[in-house]
């Protein structure tokens, strides 16, 4: 540990602290300063690396100051969420839970409400935890991520947005300004199940799973995982399985099975690698119970 | 290494810094402005003993630098005092009576979380309240106590409301 001159002990290696007023000055800072710079979003993740000096930025680009950055819009069909709206705004932000819910049930399985008052969406996507819950959320609803840089800005779908634990697609000098997520209208329903040791831990695994119900039939289904691999997986033999099945037939143990099959999760102290399979399958089978159960209330 | 200005206000006073950006918020407060109430335990944000309000909302001062809080308005456990000189808010009032404490080390972030909690929830059932006390470890209690504290705590907020409305005297406490 270090000890300052005036004789206080610190916990993050030295830095420049900048913070810029405007997204234009963001990435302009961030093209600037290239690799040696990282994005200061919530701080809920990065302080802590920095505090165990697993990261040493040498320079901090503050962007909670950044104008623009916040809000919720709708157009043609998607919602547009500012990157830097906390988790525990879309716990409660009225608008996101009526039009992709999905957001507000996965919000409160983060940490505890103290880390969700800083942390933001932005910030989970960039981070990318492999048991994170919003990157689950963002490839099950095919989101779209809105990072801007110098050379303009461009719209990244979510499953090519994660490549690996903790990296994204994202280049040094980009800055992640919004998400958009598409609207899905009447008659879906939509959960999140997840298994933690302690409430507030992050996922041995869990399942962010919509299915969309019209006339007793499944017209939509979208299932994604999270703890079960270095990304968020996206179940695609499982949602073709649900697909354009009868709502009230569907085999949802089976579903389950089918999401985890081709898996081949980590193995750690908190599980082997065939017990994450079958907690996920049991996830999926169990998000997808509720997220069914509530698409029919509200189907004709 | 360039220190920054910093001015906020700290629990209704407004106060001045110079801080290195790499200096938390809860080194700030205890540090620069002597505000030792607050505690730092694990200092990457698992713990919650350095739970403090910033701008109403319950964070933890470990995860903010100090630089952040420019212009913010913090309070601390310092600032959740009662009235009185030497005397104690309800929140703190009822860990004392409900026995909420042993060594004492984790309970400013407890009092500071649990201010936040019954602001929001003024009237919660026990999982709530669990739910709420997750993101504060205490090493001590096994978390009985703080639980009838949190209870009693609510009860206490409620009523003072009220008698403040009907204006003085002597609150009565009693535990469950």
């Amino acid at each position: 540990m270090c000890v300052s001159a005036k004789g206080a002990y610190l916990k993050a290696a030295v830095f420049e602290y900048h913070q810029p007023a405007s997204a234009e000055a963001a990435v302009e800072m961030l093209a600037e300063l290239g690799e040696d710079a990282k994005v200061l979003a919530g701080g809920q993740s990065l302080v802590p690396v920095m505090a165990m000096r697993l990261g040493r930025p040498e320079h901090l680009v503050d962007v909670n100051r950044v104008a623009g950055l916040g809000g919720v819009t709708r157009s043609d069909g998607m919602l547009r969420v500012g990157a830097l709206t906390r988790h525990r705004a879309l716990e409660r932000d009225l608008v996101i839970g009526r039009d992709v819910p999905l957001l507000a049930r996965a919000a409160p399985y983060i940490g505890h409400f103290q880390i969700r008052n800083r942390g933001t969406l932005g910030g989970s996507l960039a981070h990318a935890d492999p048991a994170a819950e919003l990157p689950a959320v963002a490839v099950a609803l095919d989101a779209g991520i809105e990072a801007h840089s110098v050379r303009g800005v461009r719209r990244i779908p979510a499953d090519d947005f994660f490549v690996s634990a903790f990296t994204t697609v994202l280049e040094p000098d980009e800055l992640v300004t919004a998400v958009h997520l598409p609207v899905w209208g009447a008659g879906s329903g939509f959960a999140v199940a997840e298994l933690t040791r302690r409430h507030g831990d992050f996922a041995i695994a869990g399942a962010a799973c919509g299915v969309q119900v019209a006339g007793g039939r499944i017209i939509r289904a979208a299932v994604a995982l999270f703890g079960m691999g270095s990304v968020p997986v996206r179940a695609w033999s499982a949602e073709q399985a649900l697909a354009d099945t009868l709502a009230a037939e569907a085999d949802l143990t089976a579903i389950g099975s089918e999401a985890v099959a081709a898996l081949h999760p980590p193995a750690d102290a908190h599980g082997s690698a065939a017990y994450r399979r079958r907690v996920g399958a049991h996830m999926v089978t169990r998000a997808l119970r509720t997220a069914l159960a509530e698409a029919q209330r509200g189907s004709s | 290494m360039s220190e920054l200005d910093v001015t906020l206000t700290v629990n209704g006073e407004r106060r001045r810094a110079r801080v290195e950006p790499r200096r938390t918020l809860a080194d700030l407060l205890r540090q620069e402005l002597g505000l030792t109430g607050t505690h730092l335990a694990c200092e990457h944000g698992v713990c919650g003993s350095c739970t403090v309000l910033v701008d109403g909302e319950a964070v933890r001062s470990c995860l903010m630098f100090g630089v952040q809080a420019d212009g913010s308005e913090v309070t601390t456990v310092e600032g959740l005092a009662g009235d009185e000189p030497g005397s104690l808010g309800p929140v703190q009032r009822a860990f004392w009576e409900t026995h909420g404490l042993q060594c004492g080390f984790c309970t400013p972030g407890f009092v500071v979380s649990v201010t936040a909690f019954l602001r929001e929830c003024p009237d919660p059932d026990d999982e709530q309240i669990r739910a709420a006390l997750s993101g504060n470890l205490c090493r001590c209690t096994g978390y009985q106590g703080i639980v009838r504290a949190v209870r009693l705590a609510a009860r206490l907020c409620r009523n003072e409301k009220d008698h403040d409305e009907r204006g003085g005297g002597e609150l009565e406490v009693t535990g469950d």
